[in-house]
């Protein structure tokens, strides 16, 4: 199909104002009058504040005033309390706030605040609270219980504390690498006979395994300003979504929606972090109010670290049957989740991807999220399916080996095409171009041709070549779509979609312009600020974006091309469906010299009024919307709808990459030769937004196979690497010089403009290949883990053990 | 592969410095300066009573860069206070060059650079991410060499030319080469290390006009991007400096 504005690049409209230091995150924004607050934070990983003496610190001149959980509703284990009291959970918990005139003044007065805890035992390897006797990280237990429907890797809601306790010898056999017999797992799903197709499989591998975590660590820490104006709150902040998080952020006020102005044009990296509200925004915006003053709380960067989220970890045992076709028969798996200090595992969705990537015909998996006292976890970039899909490509190579299968032919008999089924309910996919994503990028590396070439390159050099699979769902509905037509002619295209830096915000508006084929230049985005009047969009996260608002922006554009015709229709006469859109007009298809431009239909909307002008609007649409259409009646025509385009399935993304490494076998470094990476995501709405989501996507594939990981100290649950050289984040010198990277562009059906997300799994293809290459470099060893560190392999190269023979996760 | 601040000779050594200062005892430096800040308020405090006891410190800064001149400068101030300047203070009031204009400026001895730009001349272009010379967002031009605002205090750069990146464009509006390139290749995603990424590209294109690749890597690797956009803003290098149609 043959398209104005999908598929082809643009500028972003705010891109300019990254390149001239003019754009603002919320940290730029300064208030007259404004107060600094800083955080106290815990010195230990668990137990209870006793008592608070703030004494010294009010006395101080400057120091305007201190904010405890005493001034926050009550918050109960495990959702992550903004201030703790009686739970503290991990170091670096804040305890409280203190705001002063200036920031000099809040740090002083922190020092001279005595807070007197009791401490409670603490832990901070999930199996060492698994085992019996074993310390808790909560008083009431370690376990996270789902009560009621919540995300993987939230506490969104309908989540307990509960206790879960194994025998030293299921914890051992665990260690071991062997399956605890007996023992249980509170999350269970099952599908097929799994030993029926066992025993039907001619390759069996039974690997242990561990993926540790590690923090998000966006660039932009996430400091707040709030100030409140005749009983409204203006909120400075970071978010990756914008409307989704409004009424999350009122609630967390306790003031009704309609009084919160949120502003946040542009978010420093948000990465599953900042989908919605985090708990320190609590306490900016009612510490202003408490004080009457507008208040800045700035989080550095240690203190991004600890309430910053993290990806969570796991501790597993798997086994992989193939059959003599390569087809993978059967798949058990059990996983011990990490949750941190709070959030959730995410071994379930770690089940999802081989559910879907290699397609087993029958699967069980077992798992359970357990506390420890260690930074809170989150969603982080394809929560589950990256870790999994990074830690699983060795293995699966190993396999295929042993069945004498080529690597990249093992994925193509096992790849999910249009006919694919996921998860444990054996639901179906939207559509999937994938077998031709494999066919792609093999041709775009030239593995045919590379996997001949001689492993070792120098008496100190080997070569690795390595294949790697990402998949995350990529798509939601039932969200609004929201647009105004202005007499000047200017279409005015409203999102509340955050703009974390993919420019999907402004990407998806494109599927309005096209339905309207009006030129880009005529259209103005409006995003950012609540006050502009944002519809309801989708929480932005998981590769959502783009299939879930390509449809509301098409809806709103279907609205509005139908209240063009029908003014046009009105004014020249006739039926609706006798009109037709072009050029920026309406006119008679019959006899286009009838018709009238959009900024005529436009003024034409104000003078009739009713639906075409927003004084009414569908009864579906959302309260944020209903809001927004109310505030904009009688400015111009209003286009606005929910989505309620036909929708089944799972809509998927897939990223498939393959990587040739040279690795050095004296120092355990190895340098990236070539990284090419195809997605499938549908059709391509913007070429050059989708190399970025590939190339940055793959920047953290590579972090999370090779450097970037949670250290914990177990005798006194201090972490060893705070700081961004420590964690450490890939930099220039760690990717390689060049990434290639395509997409299938083959459209989704059930998008209006044929496409689908991408961002999580272009992180999940590139660590698997990245481990599928290490692996290969050194014979097809298993690390059995992530990451894979240079100190690793060179003790693996010299034959000891020293850190490769232990798994555990936090520790090692 | 590595962590690299080294991107210049200067950047290289004063981030080592940096580190050994921060390293091992992040909670002394930060002592040191909430006991600067204090003796710092205590004595303007004391001094500006006997002149005009309605003259706060707030108020004199904020006078001073409203005014954006002076009214006098330390010397006269203590010379109207009829105070002695105690031994071993520094000049307060700076006169220094950013963006090709002269600021005068109420400085404190630990002032960073990154805070005088920030919160005192109102360019917020330069980004603190770390705050302690680790991500390289708030990276400026000091006479042509880039370096950390963060980590640098305004009085040892008090001679130099600051250039930061609301300072780059042309007279008439047009953006950098480098500024115009990052559009071109949609080099930024959040945006956040942007300032810096075009910082240190706008340094190493002033002293080798045509870096390979390789040269441009190395030169950029004391700026980290957690989204990931190595390669497009490498792009971005390679076009501004006409090596990519």
């Amino acid at each position: 199909m043959t398209y104005m504005h999908i598929g082809k690049d643009f500028t972003p409209p705010d891109i300019e104002g990254k390149v001239t230091g003019a754009a603002r995150y919320a940290e730029d924004f300064r208030r007259d009058g404004l107060v600094f607050a800083r955080l106290l934070t815990s010195p230990i990983p668990a137990g209870r504040v006793v008592s608070i003496d703030a004494s010294e610190a009010l006395a101080m001149p400057g120091v305007l005033g201190i904010f405890t959980a005493d001034d926050l509703p009550e918050s109960k284990p495990p959702a992550n309390p903004a201030l703790a009291k009686e739970f503290i959970t991990y170091i670096g918990q804040p305890i409280l706030a203190v705001a002063a005139e200036s920031e000099e003044l809040a740090e002083a007065a922190i020092e001279r605040i005595v807070v007197e805890y009791e401490r409670r035992p603490f832990v901070v390897d999930p199996l060492d609270t698994l085992v019996e006797g074993g310390p808790d990280p909560y008083p009431m237990g370690n376990s996270l219980i789902r009560t009621g429907e919540a995300a993987a890797g939230t506490t969104a809601s309908g989540t307990g504390v509960g206790q879960i306790k194994w025998t030293s010898d299921q914890v051992a056999s665990f260690r071991a690498g062997r399956f605890p017999t007996g023992a249980s797992f509170p999350e269970e799903w099952m599908y097929g006979d799994v030993d029926a197709n066992f025993a039907q499989c001619s390759t069996i591998l039974e690997e242990p395994f561990v993926t540790i975590g590690y923090p998000h660590h966006s660039l932009e820490p996430r400091t707040g300003m709030a100030y409140w104006e005749n009983g409204k709150c203006y909120f400075h902040g970071s978010l990756q979504s914008h409307t989704v998080g409004h009424d999350a952020l009122s609630a967390m006020l306790e003031i009704d929606p309609a009084n919160l102005v949120f502003i946040n044009e542009n978010t420093g990296g948000g990465f599953g972090s900042k989908i919605f509200p985090y708990p320190t925004m609590a306490v900016t915006g009612r510490f202003a109010r408490k004080l009457n003053r507008p208040l800045q709380l700035r989080i550095t960067r240690p203190e991004e670290f600890y309430i910053g989220s993290a990806r969570s970890g796991m501790q597993g045992w798997i086994k992989i049957g193939l059959r003599d076709n390569g087809r993978v028969g059967a798949v058990d798996v059990a996983i011990v989740g990490d949750a941190g200090a709070g959030g959730g595992a995410s071994g379930g969705s770690a089940a999802e991807h081989i559910s879907i990537m290699y397609q087993p015909e029958a699967m069980r998996f077992r798992g359970m999220s357990l506390y420890t006292n260690t930074a809170p976890r989150g969603a982080q970039r394809g929560p589950g399916q990256n870790e999994m899909a990074a830690v699983l490509s060795p293995m699966m190579d190993k396999a295929a080996r042993q069945a004498g299968i080529d690597l990249v032919e093992f994925r193509r008999v096992n790849a999910p095409g249009m006919d694919a089924k996921v998860g444990s309910r054996q639901g179906v996919l939207s559509s999937s171009y994938y077998p031709q994503a494999i066919e792609q990028v093999a041709t775009l590396f030239g593995w045919e041709q590379k996997k001949t070439l001689p492993r070792q390159i120098s008496a100190t050099k080997v070569r690795g070549i390595g294949v790697g699979e990402g998949y995350h769902s990529a798509g939601a509905s039932g969200y609004d779509g929201l647009l105004r037509i202005a007499p000047d002619g200017k279409i005015y295209l409203h999102t509340g979609v955050g703009n974390l830096g993919t420019y999907s915000y402004a990407g998806v508006l494109r599927a309005a312009a096209e339905a309207l084929q009006c030129s880009w230049e005529n259209c103005v985005v409006v995003h950012g600020n609540s006050d502009l009047h944002l519809p309801h969009s989708t929480y932005q996260g998981g590769s959502n974006t783009i299939f879930t608002e390509t449809r509301s922006s098409h809806v709103a554009a279907l609205d509005a091309i139908r209240k063009l015709k029908t003014i046009a229709a009105a004014q020249f006469g006739g039926a609706v469906e006798d009109y037709s859109i072009g050029g920026e007009r309406v006119f008679l298809t019959s006899d286009s010299s009838k018709g009238m431009s959009y900024g005529e239909a436009a003024q034409k909307a104000i003078e009739l009024g009713g639906e075409l002008s927003g004084m009414t609007y569908p009864e579906d649409i959302h309260r944020t919307t209903q809001r927004s259409v109310q505030a904009m009646q009688g400015t111009g025509l209003i286009g606005v709808a929910k989505d309620t385009l036909p929708k089944s399935g799972t809509a998927p993304g897939f990223a498939i990459a393959m990587i040739e490494i040279e690795l050095d076998t004296e120092t355990g470094k190895f340098d990236i030769l070539d990284y090419s990476g195809v997605a499938e995501c549908g059709t391509v709405i913007h070429p050059m937004g989708l190399r970025q989501a590939m190339n940055g996507g793959g920047v953290w594939g590579f972090g999370m196979a090779a450097y970037e990981r949670h250290v914990y100290d177990p005798q006194n649950g201090l972490p060893a690497n705070v700081g961004l050289y420590q964690g450490k984040l890939p930099t220039y010198l760690d990717v390689p010089l060049h990434m290639k990277t395509a997409g299938t562009d083959m459209p989704d059906p059930q998008s209006p403009v044929g496409s689908r997300g991408i961002g999580e799994p272009a992180q999940g293809c590139a660590a698997a290949a990245l481990m599928s290459a290490i692996s290969d470099a050194l014979g097809g060893h298993l690390f059995n883990r992530t990451p894979v560190t240079p100190d690793m392999i060179v003790n693996h190269i010299a034959q000891n053990s020293f850190n490769t023979g232990d798994l555990k996760t936090n520790t090692f | 592969m590595g962590f690299s601040h080294a991107a210049s000779g200067f950047k290289g050594e004063f981030c080592g410095r940096v580190y050994s200062l921060i390293k091992g005892r992040s909670w002394i430096t930060l002592v040191v300066l909430i006991k600067c800040s204090s003796l710092y308020t205590t004595c303007l405090g004391r001094l500006s009573q006997p002149v005009n006891p309605k003259l706060t410190r707030r108020r004199f800064i904020k006078g001073v860069i409203a005014s954006g001149v002076a009214a006098a400068s330390t010397s006269l101030w203590y010379t109207a206070s009829g105070q002695s300047r105690p031994a071993g203070a520094v000049e307060r009031l700076l006169t220094i060059s950013v963006n090709g204009q002269t600021r005068r400026v109420d400085v404190a001895p630990q002032e960073t650079l990154a805070h005088t730009l920030r919160y005192k001349l109102g360019l917020t272009g330069a980004k603190l991410g770390c705050n302690r010379g680790e991500c390289g967002s708030c990276t400026v031009l000091a006479d042509d060499v880039n370096i950390y605002s963060c980590s640098t205090l305004t009085h040892e750069v008090k001679n130099k030319a600051i250039l930061t990146v609301e300072g780059l464009r042309a007279a008439d509006g047009t953006l950098h080469p480098i500024q115009a390139a990052f559009i071109q290749e949609l080099s930024p995603q959040c945006g956040f290390c942007t300032s810096g990424q075009i910082m240190s590209a706008v340094a190493l294109l002033k002293s080798n006009p045509r870096p390979t690749r390789e040269e441009a890597r190395n030169a950029l690797s004391g700026n980290l991007c957690r989204c990931g956009a190595y390669d497009h803003y490498l792009n971005g290098v390679m076009r501004a400096s006409g090596q990519l149609s």
